[in-house]
């Protein structure tokens, strides 16, 4: 079940890049390392509402989590926005190396920015939601399978973003013009789309999904630290190239694939075969299959 | 001399003297380093070394980035295979017996060996991926750059894990002291690095050469005017590889204890800000770059620590007594790659043929851009 819920936050990133890439076909270098930033705003909020250590709290603070959450949310919306206003959008017209390290560029002023903030060392994150799992309790099994309150809140939190993703995209005006401008900048430009809002959009859906992990991750997970960015993004990256990237189904879905095989190679190979198993799949996923999972030929693109 | 040096000194009349002098001072300068530094009490040779070892890695980078316009973000990578190559050749803890019964390959044998190793790593590394379009290369190399070290530190009956490798062997030349003396290194740093400089400033101009660029700029075009895509970018890509091997070796020797930290995605996206700072493709732009950043990185923050942790015991400040300015190291770099991207993304010694490229299509860009917005407004109204 490790597998699943891990999986869950692996997506949530994994469809900031795969929008962003969709739209301007820009690896954003600096996702993971927002996503990291994330967690520290959802833990500094959590301090200031008084929850930073859970000695002393009875039950969950439900507003308390909510209000992180939201702050997480508008803060790496926010900056993502920013980011791509300062350090991508003067170089639209540019050769593609050039946004691609100047994205490089931005990751690394994000873990400086982390690293200044909370310290070199791993910190605790509170550890706010009822310790409670369905198999044994429930059903009076004791087995290695749990299912546990922790990863009902992940998948409660992130099937719901999902969907409203999805449906902002399908049904809404703003989608709309966001599949136009993906599908053909020029001619979406030619019909009145302002493509710079839309861009800009996008780089604000990606950061609020990014946002919202950072709390279920830390809340999971109950730690975080300044490298955290560059692991997470990097298998979120994996698992929007598996999915096909630029699709947004198949960034769900790889996200969820993703999470199962690095609970496999962690079960059956160890801990510290993790990383080795995820990127060992990218290399393999790209060489067999570019395209990925869901996605169509691109032909040259790909 | 010229058939040698052909590419170097293809230029004309004044360009050509200033070249011929410009590259005979550096060179002196370089050969003169050890007598100077003695002289002015620097005690930079322990800064210097590595320095110039920085700059074979970027020499070697810029056939991958700069010439053949692939982008690697793994190179570190092969460094380190390069180096672990050298150590399990001539260490004593070596995994293969019979160098660890007391038969250590000569250094130099071993450094070819390593070379060859990393080389042969790119193409396997290379031959399927390189197929793909830029942005995917480069996340397949950075992942790649991830796995090499994770694999060292894992399997530690081979590599010693996180322990790290010591010793490993010295070169041996009669006469010369490698064991005990920084300066024989440093003149064997600088021999390889003007052979590398010779290399890669020949095979720029070469046919090989011509073809990288020419893909660089279009490869649907160049590959329609019948060069093999997919074997121009492996030998660039191996030919850097090897070139990272043969200082990872180097740098193991050197250093006599090598371990997986020492080669995390922080060097490959160093030796890439060196030759992005310098300009992509222009030999002298790569070496200033990495002079400039490595001089900043080894000798300038200590001088600003050693500052401010003056200016901080003066007024009895503990923060800025115990700052230290190389933390933020990565933050300075960032602000540079960005700043650097959006102001003059060619580098601050540009090869005039990126120059034009680079310019072109900006202008190109923006006269596209003028033209739909006229065709834009012409709509509304």
């Amino acid at each position: 079940m490790i597998g699943i819920t891990n999986g869950a936050f692996i997506a949530l990133i994994a469809l900031g890049y795969t929008l962003v890439y969709g739209i301007i076909e820009l690896i954003n270098f600096a996702h993971g390392d927002l996503f990291m930033l994330g967690t520290f705003v959802c833990l500094t909020t959590l301090t200031v509402l008084g929850f930073g250590t859970e000695v002393g709290v009875a039950g969950t603070p439900w507003w308390a989590l909510l209000i992180a959450m939201v702050a997480a949310m508008i803060f790496c919306g926010g900056l993502n926005m920013l980011a791509e206003r300062i350090a991508y959008k003067p170089l639209r017209r540019a050769p593609r190396l050039a946004p691609l390290i100047s994205a490089i560029g931005v990751s690394f002023i994000f873990v400086n920015i982390g690293l200044f903030w909370q310290g070199p060392t791993p910190r605790r994150f509170p550890d706010l939601l009822p310790q409670y799992d369905f198999v044994s309790q429930l059903f009076g099994l004791h087995t290695l399978v749990r299912f546990t309150f922790k990863d009902l809140f992940v998948l409660a939190l992130a099937i719901p973003l999902m969907l409203g993703l999805a449906w902002v995209i399908q049904n809404t005006r703003m989608g709309k013009a966001m599949r136009a401008v993906a599908q053909d900048t020029e001619m979406a430009l030619q019909m009145g789309i302002d493509v710079d809002r839309v861009i800009s959009f996008t780089f604000l859906l990606g950061g609020l999904l990014a946002g919202a992990a950072a709390l279920m991750y830390g809340l999971y997970n109950n730690n975080t630290v300044f490298t955290l960015g560059f692991t997470a993004g990097l298998k979120a990256f994996t698992a929007a190239v598996l999915g096909g990237i630029g699709n947004v189904t198949g960034a769900a879905l790889g996200g969820f694939v993703l999470g199962l095989l690095a609970a496999l190679t962690v079960t059956y190979a160890g801990g510290q075969w993790e990383n080795v198993g995820v990127f060992s799949l990218l290399v393999i996923i790209l060489v067999f299959k570019p395209t990925g999972l869901l996605g169509q030929a691109l032909g040259d693109r790909a | 001399m010229r058939q040698t040096l052909g590419w170097w000194y293809t230029a004309t009349g004044a360009a050509r003297e200033r070249r011929v002098w410009g590259t005979g001072a550096v060179i002196l300068l370089a050969l003169l380093f050890p007598l100077i530094n003695g002289w002015l009490h620097l005690g930079w040779e322990a800064k210097v070394i590595p320095i110039a070892l920085f700059i074979i890695l970027a020499l070697g980078l810029n056939v991958v980035v700069g010439f053949a316009g692939l982008l690697d973000l793994g190179y570190a990578a092969f460094f380190a295979i390069g180096a672990y190559t050298m150590a399990f050749l001539t260490s004593t803890v070596s995994p293969i017996a019979f160098v660890r019964e007391g038969h250590p390959v000569n250094f130099f044998i071993a450094m070819f060996i390593s070379a060859g190793v990393a080389a042969l790593f790119g193409v396997l590394l290379g031959a399927p991926t390189l197929r793909l379009r830029g942005d995917y290369l480069a996340i397949v190399t950075l992942g790649f750059g991830e796995i090499v070290p994770l694999v060292i530190k894992n399997t530690p009956d081979l590599t010693k894990g996180t322990q790290g490798m010591n010793p490993i062997g010295y070169p041996e030349v009669p006469g010369v002291l490698f064991a005990v003396d920084p300066v024989p290194w440093y003149y064997l740093i600088v021999v390889v690095l003007l052979v590398s400089v010779v290399i890669t400033g020949r095979l720029r101009t070469a046919r090989i050469g011509r073809a990288w660029a020419a893909m660089r700029e279009d490869e649907v075009a160049a590959a329609s005017m019948g060069i093999n895509l997919v074997t121009t970018k492996l030998f660039a890509f191996s030919l850097g590889a090897s070139f990272s091997g043969f200082a990872g070796s180097i740098w193991a020797s050197y250093l006599q204890v090598i371990a997986p930290e020492q080669f995390d995605f922080s060097v490959s996206i160093f030796v890439l800000c060196m030759i992005i700072l310098g300009g992509l493709g222009n030999i002298a732009g790569v070496i200033a770059g990495g002079v400039l950043l490595g001089g900043v990185d080894r000798i300038l923050f200590d001088w600003i620590s050693g500052g401010v942790h003056a200016i901080g015991a003066a007024i009895g400040n503990q923060d800025l007594q115990l700052m230290d300015v190389s933390r933020s190291r990565q933050l300075i770099f960032g602000v540079a790659l960005v700043f650097m991207m959006l102001v003059r993304p060619e580098g601050l010694f540009p090869s005039a043929r990126r120059r034009a490229e680079l310019h072109a299509a900006e202008e190109l860009g923006e006269g596209a851009a003028q033209q739909e917005r006229a065709v834009f407004v012409e709509v509304e109204n």
